[in-house]
């Protein structure tokens, strides 16, 4: 009964708070907003028997992926009431497309329940005696390691992207050049002078 | 009791959530980009629930896949955003024509 409650709880909380992402004024409270859902989508999976993409997806999302939204949310300084003002005159056809594709959607769901069509065996069925996380394990390390190799390499790429693509050279920045300060001799730097009584020094 | 259907209800609303962010929110492309992460989501539900209502772990599998691939693509287009006000001074995006694409 409480797996009842539960699932309830979790899907009210993530449908709410993903209308409030797409709803609320301020892009901060989005972001907010898409963690409340994230927490709870990881719920519904948790409840689903997935832990291992239950954790995956508080640690990812929630972690760094709705972390790196706010800091570009608070970073950039944008003047966000004049972003939203189309949101009415947008609000039919946004509408009309979300109508349409739930009803698609609910139309799936009742003839894929109504029996569907059986296009395969099992791929890999799951076993009892062995936990969510080392039978994902044993999947991602043999069957599909070079998906898995080749998720590795989206996210170099990824990674480099971004740096390439918000790294700017700045000019007129004096930076420590640590090679020109240890070559540098103390006969570059000093000069010795023997100046006559009086005469001073013309440095 | 509950079934699939209930999951995948859940993910119907959550997707159907999403795009309809993206048509409201045509100007602001944080909300475009995190409307899309709600996209991901309810996609990754319905690979779980079919996981788990099938007992086949492929299913699984792919939402880690679906999960590298979204953290990638925020982790550029928000990249791409900060170039673009770096550049321009505004992230409104429903005017962004200099591609003329």
């Amino acid at each position: 009964m409480i797996q009842v409650a539960a699932f309830w709880l979790f899907a009210t909380i993530v449908i709410a708070s993903a209308a409030m992402v797409i709803f609320a004024r301020n892009p901060v409270h989005s972001v907010m907003w898409l963690i409340l859902a994230f927490f709870n989508a990881a719920g519904l999976m948790l409840l689903a028997g997935a832990e291992f993409i239950a954790m995956l997806l508080v640690i990812v999302y929630v972690g760094a992926v709705a972390v790196l939204f706010l800091f570009v949310v608070m970073m950039l300084d944008i003047d966000f009431a004049e972003l939203r003002a189309g949101f009415v005159r947008y609000l039919p056809l946004g509408a009309l497309v979300a109508i349409i594709l739930a009803a698609e959607m609910i139309f799936a769901v009742g003839a894929w329940s109504a029996g569907g069509v059986d296009l395969a065996t099992r791929a890999a069925p799951v076993v009892t005696d062995k936990s969510n996380i080392q039978q994902i394990g044993e999947l991602l390390y043999t069957r599909y390691i070079f998906l898995f190799e080749a998720a590795g390499i989206v996210l170099l790429v990824a990674m480099i992207g971004a740096i390439v693509l918000t790294h700017r050279q700045r000019g007129g920045v004096r930076i420590q050049n640590v090679s020109a300060q240890n070559q540098r001799r103390p006969e570059d730097a000093t000069r010795l002078v023997d100046p006559g009584v009086g005469q001073g020094v013309q440095l | 009791m509950i079934s699939v259907g209930h999951y995948l209800a859940v993910s119907a609303v959550l997707f159907t959530l999403g795009v309809l962010g993206i048509f409201i929110n045509r100007k602001n492309i944080i909300v475009i980009l995190m409307a899309i992460e709600l996209i991901l989501l309810a996609v990754n539900i319905n690979l779980v629930a079919f996981s788990a209502a099938l007992n086949d772990l492929v299913g699984q599998v792919f939402a880690m896949f679906v999960l590298t691939v979204a953290a990638g693509e925020a982790a550029i287009g928000l990249a791409i955003l900060v170039i673009y006000f770096r550049g321009r001074g505004t992230i409104a995006v429903d005017d962004a024509n200099r591609m003329k694409g």
